[in-house]
């Protein structure tokens, strides 16, 4: 392992892999999760969910339900639209109804609420209101949604005359063609990349307490950004935004899911309101699969153009994908499909073009980043397979096809076709690594015996390259909103601090790197520093974490207010040692006199002397803020290899080794990246083998509860080896480039391509993910295997 | 995803259950491991008004061998059988498969074959041995060959009256062998295909006694008589485990589904029956 | 229904619905919330808990089941001696992130090694298969109940 470490493990800075802090009560079963909470006088809601995917709400009768002992009131979307609640905006620009009041659009969605004074009877309350549906037909897909004559989901919305979300398109069109018209060869792939679920083991929900006398509304939610869902409920709700107080207690996983704002939080939160008791919501499983943020499904299909040694020339693709009823991608770019257009990957080519397209259909509304940044994994996915695929149409080795195309290491910064620009990496070497580890050529010596014994073997490659960090403020908002974020220092007298974040952990731990952080920059011992995040109260502002932004952009921020901390220290240490501030110099743990290491004052003692003794006109406190605003996105990457043995009889394929080696630059916590990536290359393996969501013909969800919708066990759960390379960002200030993603990101192309290694020779070209046993058991045999 | 009211009993004796579930009517239900009856609570998919827990009652935990069969009461877990040192063949190779380890540790194998779901495995094991099951009501036991009992998918042929105190599976003295072959998608996850193969030879070493049953490809668990016709008579050869395999590929009755096509699923049945065959006669060779 | 169920080494006494499930009883009844609630399904197996030193899922048992029997929670991992050897295992090999799934992984844990000394990799993930996690991959889920196991062996615990 690379050591990056320039602090002694009792300051444990940057490098050392410190345990988390936050471990200490999780272990004991302390944690506080937002269904812990319970408040005096707590009223619990239970949703009525549409039972069909298209149909128009013609009555609702609560009666029954209100004579449930227990049941306090029936919430409709009558009773919302008289508060101007009926419907709320997305953060695409577009609404999203809160509860249905003309049409219901989609299985699951919300259309009542039952408050009562315990679950159980909230339950039985909502099995009892009745609504009278009129049923319409249901649009499954988004080519039925947009042929010509489909009947309009959106009827509501003003100037909206067919089924068409939005059209984006990027790219020099006219230098593509040309490319491709006189390419070699071109090679072209058509596929699907399947809606899926972040589904984390805790579902979201809501303790909402607005008290009716002092208009405080104190919210307790599940929520990966909480400022920027203050702000949002401000403008939604109407409420002053200094009585919204949102606390995200502990939360049990997020991968996206806790991004958006969903119709539950808007309805207990006016329960609240107008009950005057605070209510609670926790969604059920099937409730959190139905309806919150699914990720993906898009249908893509790619192509590139190649010279006849494999060197490509351009790429053109052409997408189209299927938003659900309502227009709720949570990006905050100013690109419709998010940052799909890093789909040129890792690859030197000069022309692309990408055309898009995004369609209404009868399904729950979505496109949250799943353990991604927005749209960034089906475009990595799109360009690896598209690589496997002209490997296997050129008869090139895909790992030889890969190093004849690779951005070269004196080419960064490296301006895409697409317009990124790329800071840094070495991709031969993070390859060339990975394959050596893996016993690349035995592989393939072995793979050529297996064929002759009729046994299929497959090894899959990909080497992706991740966007993240959102991100500039010219490029990045949420509803207006800057995608900066903030870091708040205070340093006591006594030398220990608090740390102040305005981005929110769900487990990646940052009550612990965040600490080490500081401790690189200050010299305080991490485990003297408190990190305090997900009170908007207690925090400064920020955007929130997701799309791996909590180290590129917070951990920024952590190290420039640091940093400002110690040039203050510095001062007061120069007074304290009677010297000129240009001549004090930092070591891990002490200021010292430049050339006399043994005149020198700890932080501590600068920090005492903050609040006790300062130099003339300085001012008393250690405490400081920082906004970060990135320069640019940071890039990581990695190179995976895969071995999969694949049986011909039935299609089941096992994965036999997987080497991954990810490039992160400076590793903060090497414990906690590891354990990252580990999380990531599950979600990718589950993607790519049997997590998915599909709906029957009449828009049924099919993957509504964990019997259909699979994760995969400790037992079905690839051993993962992992490897690395460390090349820094330059633009980062601790050159670190944020990883809680690139393994979901990469890894699902490795896994496909390896299943795909090992009956290309058969002629299969593609199998849709999730590859199913039976997938591949028809693509064998319709190729005549 | 909470369960509606119920009146609740817990019986201390199988007479008291009897009684008890019989006053209930058809509204009523036994209480056994709870691992399917719970969760179809829970999804509301199953409102009884009346349950009647016989957790409590003593000496039905009993897993033996006795008289040239196999007694499992009703109150022995799933995760009791894979431990169990008496068990062997299908019985045995099946055990393991059962949904997880944390409901193999509540759930019985006697609720389990009571429940009749179509993709539970334990019918499937028990069509091939040729099992019995006991029933008791006001006017004592009877046994009930399992192809009887199970009448169709989530109905058995108990009277409302009657609960199954125990399953005999029979135990052959001669050379024997069984096993079970499971597709599952995870571990947790009801078969896609299952297939339950039971062999027993004649001193000549030919198969003297077949069974073949599937699971998931059937509207009920089915056994594949076709194939097991075949295979009776004969020596054991890969030949003729594969003609029985398709043997049984033609009997089944797949679906196609989210699990796959039903074109698929036949394949696999013909793999699994032939490589369950093998694992068989492999093991009452040796 | 009256009930006495020993939690954790105490015992605790209510009146409940017969439809109450057992998870809800310990979270909301003894307000032990370190044992969750992920699914509606029977399927996650966050809601573990020993009952008799059985681990099984509490969310699929009525808490009227439990009458008389003895139930373990993470909230009685500890001791007097200190942490349960998988509790700090779990805390050195980096076994947990979000942390939601970790009571039961840790209490499933805890019975395997009480049953097994030395648990294979293969033997772990078997035993931890009835129990989801999101966050770890399970790498060090693994790691840290083989962790435990060994010092648990070398207490002479077991
Ligand atoms: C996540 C999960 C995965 C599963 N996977 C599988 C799997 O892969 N394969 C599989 O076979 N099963 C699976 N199951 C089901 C499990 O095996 C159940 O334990 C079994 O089906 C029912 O047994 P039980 O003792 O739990 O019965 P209960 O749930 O208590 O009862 C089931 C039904 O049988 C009746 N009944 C129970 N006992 C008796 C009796 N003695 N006399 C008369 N009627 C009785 C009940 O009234 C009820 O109608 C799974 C369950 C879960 C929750
Ligand atoms: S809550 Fe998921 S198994 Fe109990
Ligand atoms: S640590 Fe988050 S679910 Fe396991």
């Amino acid at each position: 392992m690379t050591d990056t470490t320039t602090t002694p493990p009792e300051i444990g800075g940057i490098g050392h892999s410190v345990k988390r802090v936050e471990d200490a009560r999780l272990i004991e079963g302390q944690g506080n999760f937002l269904d812990d909470i319970s408040l005096p006088g707590m009223l619990h809601m239970a949703l009525v969910r549409s039972p069909v995917a298209h149909a128009r709400i013609n009555g609702i009768d609560s009666d029954a339900a209100m004579a449930v002992d227990g049941v306090l009131a029936v919430v409709t979307g009558e009773l919302m639209a008289a508060h101007n609640l009926a419907w709320m905006p997305t953060l695409s620009g577009d609404t999203q109804a809160v509860l249905a009041t003309d049409k219901v659009r989609y299985q699951g969605q919300e259309v009542a609420a039952v408050i009562a004074t315990d679950p159980y009877a909230a339950a039985d309350g909502a099995e009892l209101v009745d609504v009278d549906y009129e049923m319409l037909d249901a649009i499954t897909t988004p080519q039925q949604s947009l042929a010509e004559g489909a009947e309009l989901i959106r009827d509501e919305k003003e100037g909206q005359t067919d089924n068409l979300a939005y059209t984006w398109e990027t790219g020099d069109e006219a230098a593509t063609e040309a490319a491709f018209a006189s390419a070699d060869r071109v090679v072209s792939l058509t596929t699907h990349y399947p809606r899926s679920h972040p589904s984390p083991l805790e579902t979201c929900g809501i303790v909402a307490d607005v008290n009716s006398v002092t208009g405080q509304a104190t919210i307790y939610m599940t929520s990966q950004a909480p400022h920027a869902h203050r702000t949002l409920f401000a403008l939604v709700a109407g409420l002053p935004e200094q009585n919204i107080r949102i606390i995200s207690p502990d939360i049990g996983g997020g991968f996206g899911n806790k991004v958006p704002i969903y119709p539950g939080y808007v309805v207990a939160t006016a329960a609240s309101l107008l009950i005057g008791q605070p209510v609670k919501w926790v969604e059920t499983r099937t409730g959190n699969l139905i309806s919150t943020g699914f990720g993906r499904d898009y249908y893509m299909t790619g192509e590139l153009a190649l010279t006849n040694e494999g060197r490509i020339q351009a790429m053109r693709v052409d997408m189209l994908s299927d938003q659900g009823a309502f227009y709720s991608d949570a990006q905050p770019t100013r690109y419709r499909a998010g940052l799909f257009h890093v789909c040129t990957g890792s690859y030197d080519f000069p022309h692309a073009h990408i055309k898009c397209r995004g369609a209404f259909t009868n399904k729950a509304p979505g496109g949250v980043a799943y353990r991604c940044s927005f749209r960034i994994t089906e475009a990595s996915y799109l360009i690896e397979r598209l690589m496997q695929t002209a490997a296997d149409e050129l008869g090139i080795d895909p790992a030889e096809l890969r190093l004849r195309n690779f951005i070269q290491p004196e080419q960064f910064p490296y301006e895409t076709a697409t317009g990124f620009v790329y800071d840094s990496g070495d991709y031969p070497t993070a390859l060339r690594k990975a394959l050596d580890a893996a016993g690349y050529e035995e592989l393939r010596a072995e793979q050529a015996a297996a064929r002759e014994e009729g046994r299929l073997v497959g090894i899959g490659i990909a080497h992706f390259t991740e966007a993240v960090g959102a991100g500039p403020a010219h490029t990045y908002d949420i509803a207006g909103l800057k995608m900066i974020d903030s870091a708040e220092l205070r340093v006591h007298p006594t030398g220990k601090a608090i740390l102040k974040l305005g981005v929110k952990t769900q487990g990646q731990g940052h009550e612990t790197t965040f600490a080490q952080i500081v401790a690189e920059e200050t010299g305080i011992p991490a485990t003297d520093i408190k990190v305090i995040h997900g009170d908007t109260d207690d925090t400064p502002y920020g955007l929130g974490t997701y799309a791996s932004r909590s180290t590129p952009v917070g951990g920024a921020a952590t190290a420039m207010v640091a940093r400002k901390i110690a040039d203050k220290a510095r001062h007061i240490a120069a007074h304290l040692l009677e010297a000129a501030p240009e001549d004090i110099e930092r070591s891990a743990d002490k200021f010292h006199v430049a050339g006399s290491p043994d005149q020198s004052v700890t932080i501590q003692d600068a920090a005492f002397a903050a609040y006790t003794n300062l130099p003339e006109g300085m001012e008393y406190g250690l405490e400081d803020v920082t906004y970060y605003n990135p320069p640019n996105l940071t890039f990581p990457y990695g190179s995976y290899v895969v071995v999969v043995d694949v049986d011909p009889d039935t299609g089941v394929w096992k994965v036999r080794r997987m080497v991954a080696l990810d490039d992160c630059g400076v590793r903060i916590n090497p414990m906690i990246v590891e354990g990252q990536i580990h999380g990531g290359l599950t979600e990718g393996f589950a993607m790519s083998s049997m997590q998915w969501i599909t709906f029957d013909d009449d828009g049924n969800c099919i993957g509504s509860n964990f019997m259909d919708y699979l994760i995969p066990t400790a037992w079905e759960t690839p051993r993962f080896e992992l490897l690395e390379t460390v090349t820094p960002s330059p633009h980062h200030p601790i050159g670190a480039k944020g990883i809680g993603e690139s393994a979901t990101v990469g890894s699902p192309a490795a896994f496909v391509n390896a299943v795909i290694d090992a009956v290309a020779h058969l002629g299969v070209r593609n199998i849709d993910m999730p590859v199913l046993p039976d997938r591949v058991w028809e693509a064998i045999d319709s190729a005549g295997g | 995803m909470l369960p509606a009211r119920f009146d609740y009993v817990a019986a201390s004796s199988v007479e008291e259950a009897i009684a008890a579930k019989a006053e209930g009517g058809d509204e009523a239900r036994i209480l056994a491991g709870g691992q399917s009856l719970l969760p179809m609570m829970k999804l509301r998919f199953a409102t009884p008004s009346k349950l009647v827990d016989i957790n409590r009652i003593a000496g039905l935990d009993a897993i033996r061998s006795h008289n040239g069969h196999l007694h499992v009461g009703a109150l022995v877990r799933h995760a009791d059988i894979a431990a169990s040192g008496a068990v062997s063949g299908a019985v045995a190779s099946a055990a393991p498969w059962i949904a997880d380890p944390l409901v193999r540790n509540l759930g019985t194998m006697c609720g389990s074959v009571a429940h009749c779901d179509p993709e539970g495995d334990w019918n499937s094991v028990l069509l091939a041995t040729g099992a019995e099951v006991v029933a008791q009501g006001p006017s004592g036991r009877r046994t009930i060959d399992i192809g009887d009992f199970v009448q169709d998918f989530f109905t058995n042929s108990l009277a409302e009256d009657e609960m199954v105190v125990a399953l005999h599976i029979p135990v052959p003295s001669g050379r024997s062998g069984g096993s079970y072959q499971k597709l599952e998608r995870k571990v947790g996850d009801y078969a896609t295909v299952g297939v339950a193969t039971h062999l027993e030879l004649a001193d000549d070493g030919t198969i003297s006694a077949a069974g073949v049953a599937m699971t998931s490809v059937a509207p009920i668990n089915r056994k594949a008589t076709d194939a097991e016709a075949l295979l009776v008579g004969n020596a054991p050869s890969a030949e003729l485990f594969a003609e029985a395999g398709e043997a049984a590929a033609a009997a089944a009755d797949p679906r196609d589904d989210v699990r796959g096509s039903a074109r698929w699923k036949r394949r696999v049945v013909a793999a699994f029956t032939q490589r369950a065959l093998a694992a068989a006669a492999e093991q009452a060779q040796s | 229904m009256e009930i006495t169920i020993n939690i954790n080494g105490t015992d605790h006494t209510a009146d409940v619905e017969p439809r109450r499930l057992l998870v809800d009883h310990i979270r909301t009844g003894a307000g032990l919330t370190g044992t969750h609630i992920g699914c509606d399904t029977t399927s996650c197996g966050v809601c573990t808990v020993l009952v008799d030193g059985t681990p099984v899922k509490s969310c699929t048992m009525l808490a009227v089941q439990a009458d008389g029997r003895e139930v373990t929670t993470v909230e009685g991992l500890k001791s007097a001696d200190g942490l349960h050897p998988v509790q700090q295992a779990f805390s050195d090999e980096h076994g947990l992130q979000c942390g939601f799934c970790t009571p039961a992984m840790m209490l499933v844990g805890a019975a395997l090694i009480d049953e097994n000394p030395a648990p294979s990799d293969d033997e772990v993930r078997w035993a931890i298969s009835g129990n989801l996690c999101r966050c770890t991959g399970y790498m060090n889920i693994v790691k840290a109940i083989q962790a435990a196991a060994a010092a648990a062996s070398s207490n002479g615990d077991s």
